[in-house]
């Protein structure tokens, strides 16, 4: 009795000091932000209520966005390479195939209409400043139009993957890796650092152990809306959609955490294994004890 | 050379080469322990477990590990937890053995500060042991910094620069230990050398002096009784083995041991597979860079009181600068537990909540520990650098009336 | 003399012959600690401040940090205490990482001014901190002023003056 009395005033002990030195230290050095938003609420310039039109956003999007952007899907190529975009935009410009599935609907109208809002950046182009974003705002057109042109980004249908491993990776690529590299993938940012850090102010960091030194929880918070866990950083808000998102952060785990999967299976039947031990060290010791209490 | 007759079973002709027979009975068999125990005396032995798993999966992981800037943090996030089959779990293994060690170091320290098993004889088990303690302490820092991540860097840069507050060579000295300005490659592979080879092997031999020293003072008991050993031992050879104080190392205490180190493994896998955040920082999970510091720096959980004394004086107090007094300060709180078998005045060995003064002395040192550990970590700024200062105050405090309050406890007790 | 003071004597200068070989080994062992050659010539940094255009930032790498030197132009007026003249001209001489996180911050010649790409800290072109989290102005690292040469890692007279305003 006396033993578990002195084991329960250690474990209180240790219980203290550990709530003080991790949950609550975490706590204070990292407060708590508001909670993701998919939805992206803030943006309200397009009214995506209006349905669009595909056959006219098809149209729209010929007049308007191949001259910078490839749709390979559909037959519109890139028209310069990667090196020689990024040194003309500063970034390379994405590929729209898979856009209409990576990003969110009211994000993608909003962000047609008016890049710097959508993405969160007006610290770095401040309106009238010398600093402009590569791309222009559309928000000249009407409501209608930008929808017509979402709806036919969105009728691309997605590519068909042989894995869901191939199609995360994919997402990765197309939602990040125009600027980040992921060297444990084999992954090199389509931007080069130089031009990258050039555009963004800092070279974009590699992805490879971004799970583990920031963790889901943070990443989700930091895709979502990156200047509310960072404020003033030159990324972009990119205005994934939930799954897209999900996509992303499941790779980077994959490719981060590859043992994961391998570690929570055998964790179990270690520790499985470690009770047997005690139980038959229990009962050895109390047959050796017998003969001495 | 004595006469050899031919022997008649493998264990005579080892004992007659090796003189087996008496060498287990000196060590195990007729090596006697009190009886009158509990669990915290098997903490020696998790102590000693857990050192062994950490060479085991030290050995292991510097089969693939690389000491270069450029190739140790890829060496081992990428090539040990990712490529190598079960390099994860080496690792894993001993990042969290490595901080779960000072957790059971900690508890074994205190244990023998609370039932006064440092002093009438037994002052160099305790120094032995603090000695121990120190090259811990050492061989944790040297190896934090090898996975070369952001964290391994700063606290390398950060404990380093400490050196640089001692007059006259302080600046010298950080040069001299870095091997550059600044913490670079020649840094990492001298702190590398220090890691796997010239600690541990100081630690093994401290680890055999601890257990020498143990031999002739004996090892204490629950009440702090003396008792002849020898008698005792008569005792229990003869067959009393229930009136008998004392019970032989192997099978009888080790067989409680055993036990505990059996549950005490379930806790410490379970930390290893499933809850190892605490031992491995996420933070250093980002490669080392010179050029950006991160946002919080803080060194390993078991160093932050000892850090938090160091950071406590934030301002100048009669002239001395704020630096150099938490240089002090920090100097005294690494040295003065060494101390402790001359600053306890009090002959009485006993279990502390026997002793009248001592015991609010032991709980108010357990309370004051656990504040500076928190407070180690949080950042430094407003009312927080104030608990800082007043627990580093206390912490000094504590140590200084130490003799006087042992002192009165002697008079009280009349010598008992 | 008898024979057990001579032993006595053989036995203490043996002793004394196995420490200064102890001594010197220890000695040796000591160097091998020191930073190399290649190192310590490579921790004095001289930079020929004279060549340098106005108005733009020269950023030089001293002990694995970047050191920011700017010449000044005419148009642009010194600080007491963080600017140093060499020759005819004012310079800012400082550890070019910003005193929040230690990133670098980029210098906007038209605006005279350091900005942080980080998280938006600003420093004026003598490196006090005007804007944002940072807490302090940038360091200033120990430099000599030899003739039109700048020697980082050396405390001169002009460094010595400085600090002791700063």
């Amino acid at each position: 009795m006396k033993e578990f009395k002195i084991l329960a005033v250690i474990v209180a002990l240790v219980a203290v000091t550990y709530y003080g030195i991790e949950p609550y230290a975490h706590h204070v050095m990292h407060p708590e932000p508001a909670p993701a938003d998919y939805a992206f609420s803030d943006l309200k310039n397009v009214d995506t209520t209006l349905k669009g039109d595909v056959a006219n956003g098809k149209v729209l999007v010929e007049a308007n966005c191949i001259a910078c952007h490839s749709i390979e899907k559909e037959g519109y190529p890139a028209m310069m390479s990667d090196s020689d975009a990024a040194s003309s935009y500063g970034v390379v410009p994405p590929d729209l195939s898979s856009a209409g599935h990576l990003y969110q609907t009211n994000y993608l109208a909003n962000f047609i209409f008016d890049p710097v809002t959508a993405s969160n950046l007006k610290h770095k182009y401040p309106e009238g400043g010398a600093k402009v974003h590569p791309m222009p705002s559309y928000n000249w057109m009407a409501a209608q139009e930008i929808m017509d042109m979402v709806a036919y980004l969105q009728s691309i249908p997605k590519a068909t993957y042989v894995s869901e491993s191939e199609e995360r990776r994919a997402d990765f690529i197309d939602a990040c890796g125009r600027c980040h590299s992921m060297a444990y993938a084999g992954i090199s940012a389509r931007t080069p650092g130089d031009v990258a850090k050039a555009y963004l102010g800092a070279t974009p960091p590699d992805m490879s152990q971004y799970i583990k030194s920031r963790g889901r929880h943070y990443l989700e918070n930091f895709i979502n809306d990156p200047q509310r866990l960072l404020h003033g950083t030159g990324m972009p808000r990119v205005g994934l959609s939930e799954e897209a998102q999900t996509h992303v952060i499941d790779y980077m785990e994959e490719i981060g955490d590859a043992k994961k999967a391998e570690r929570e299976d055998l964790g179990w039947k270690v520790m499985l294994y470690m009770l047997v031990f005690a139980v038959f060290a229990l009962l050895w010791k109390k047959q050796i004890w017998r003969d001495i209490h | 050379m004595a006469e050899f007759k031919k022997a008649d079973s493998m264990l005579e002709w080892f004992d007659q080469r090796l003189g087996v027979v008496n060498f287990v009975k000196v060590m195990m068999t007729e090596y006697w322990i009190p009886k009158n125990i509990n669990f915290l005396w098997a903490m020696g032995v998790v102590i000693t477990v857990l050192f062994t798993l950490l060479l085991v999966s030290g050995i292991f992981l510097l089969m693939y590990y690389k000491p270069d800037v450029n190739m140790a943090f890829d060496s081992v996030n990428f090539t040990i937890m990712q490529d190598v089959a079960y390099g994860w779990l080496f690792r894993h293994i001993h990042a969290v053995g490595a901080s779960v060690v000072f957790l059971v170091i900690y508890i074994h320290m205190f244990t023998g500060i609370y039932y006064g098993s440092y002093k009438k004889g037994r002052e160099m088990i305790w120094i032995s042991g603090m000695l121990l303690f120190v090259l811990f302490s050492a061989e944790g820092f040297s190896g934090y910094m090898l996975p070369w991540g952001q964290m391994s860097y700063w606290a390398a840069y950060v404990i380093t620069e400490i050196f640089g507050g001692i007059p006259l060579i302080g600046d010298e000295l950080v040069v001299w230990i870095r091997g550059n300005f600044y913490v670079s490659d020649a840094t990492l592979t001298r702190f590398f050398m220090l890691h796997v080879l010239l600690i541990p092997l100081a630690i093994l031999g401290a680890i055999v002096f601890h257990f020498y020293a143990l031999r002739f003072p004996h090892v204490n008991n629950e009440e702090g009784e003396f008792f002849d050993f020898d008698e005792e031992a008569e005792k229990y050879k003869a067959g009393d083995k229930k009136g008998s104080k004392v019970i032989p190392f192997w099978p009888v205490f080790l067989s409680k041991d055993f036990m505990v180190v059996g549950f005490f493994m379930i806790f410490f896998f379970y930390l290893t597979f499933y809850h190892y955040g605490f031992a491995m920082d996420a933070i250093n999970f980002d490669k080392a860079d010179g050029l950006k510091t991160p946002a919080h720096i803080y060194p390993e959980w078991y160093f932050l009181w000892s850090y938090e004394v160091l950071r406590g004086f934030f301002f100048d107090i009669a002239g001395i600068s704020g630096k150099d007094l938490g240089l002090i300060a920090f100097g005294i709180a690494n040295a003065i537990f060494f101390l402790l078998p001359w600053l306890d005045r009090s002959p009485m060995v006993k279990p502390a909540n026997q002793r009248p003064y001592f015991k609010y002395w032991f709980w108010i040192l357990m309370a004051d520990l656990i504040v500076l550990t928190i407070y180690g970590k949080l950042p430094p700024t407003g009312v927080n650098a104030w608990v800082g200062f007043a627990s580093s105050m206390t912490f000094l405090v504590l140590f200084a009336v130490l003799p006087f309050i042992t002192k009165l406890e002697a008079k009280k007790v009349g010598g008992k | 003399m008898t024979n057990e003071s001579r032993r006595g004597f053989i036995g203490k200068a043996f002793g004394a012959v196995a420490g200064v070989g102890a001594v010197a080994s220890l000695v040796a062992m000591k160097k091998t600690w020191d930073p190399l050659p290649s190192v310590m010539s490579a921790g004095f940094t001289t930079v020929d401040v004279s060549a340098l255009a106005e108005n733009k930032l020269e950023v030089v790498v001293w002990r694995g940090k970047p050191v920011f030197i700017l010449k000044y132009s005419a148009d642009m007026a010194p600080t007491d205490g963080r600017n140093v003249k060499v020759g005819d001209h004012y310079f800012s001489v400082m550890i070019g990482l910003c005193t929040h996180l230690g990133c670098i911050p980029a210098y906007l010649p038209d605006a005279h001014q350091f900005k942080c790409a980080c998280h938006g800290g600003e420093f004026t072109a003598d490196g006090v901190n005007t804007f944002g989290p940072p807490p302090r102005p940038l360091d200033i690292p120990p430099f000599k002023v030899d003739g039109v040469t700048l020697v980082l890692g050396e405390e001169g007279e002009e460094y010595k003056a400085m600090t002791a305003k700063a």
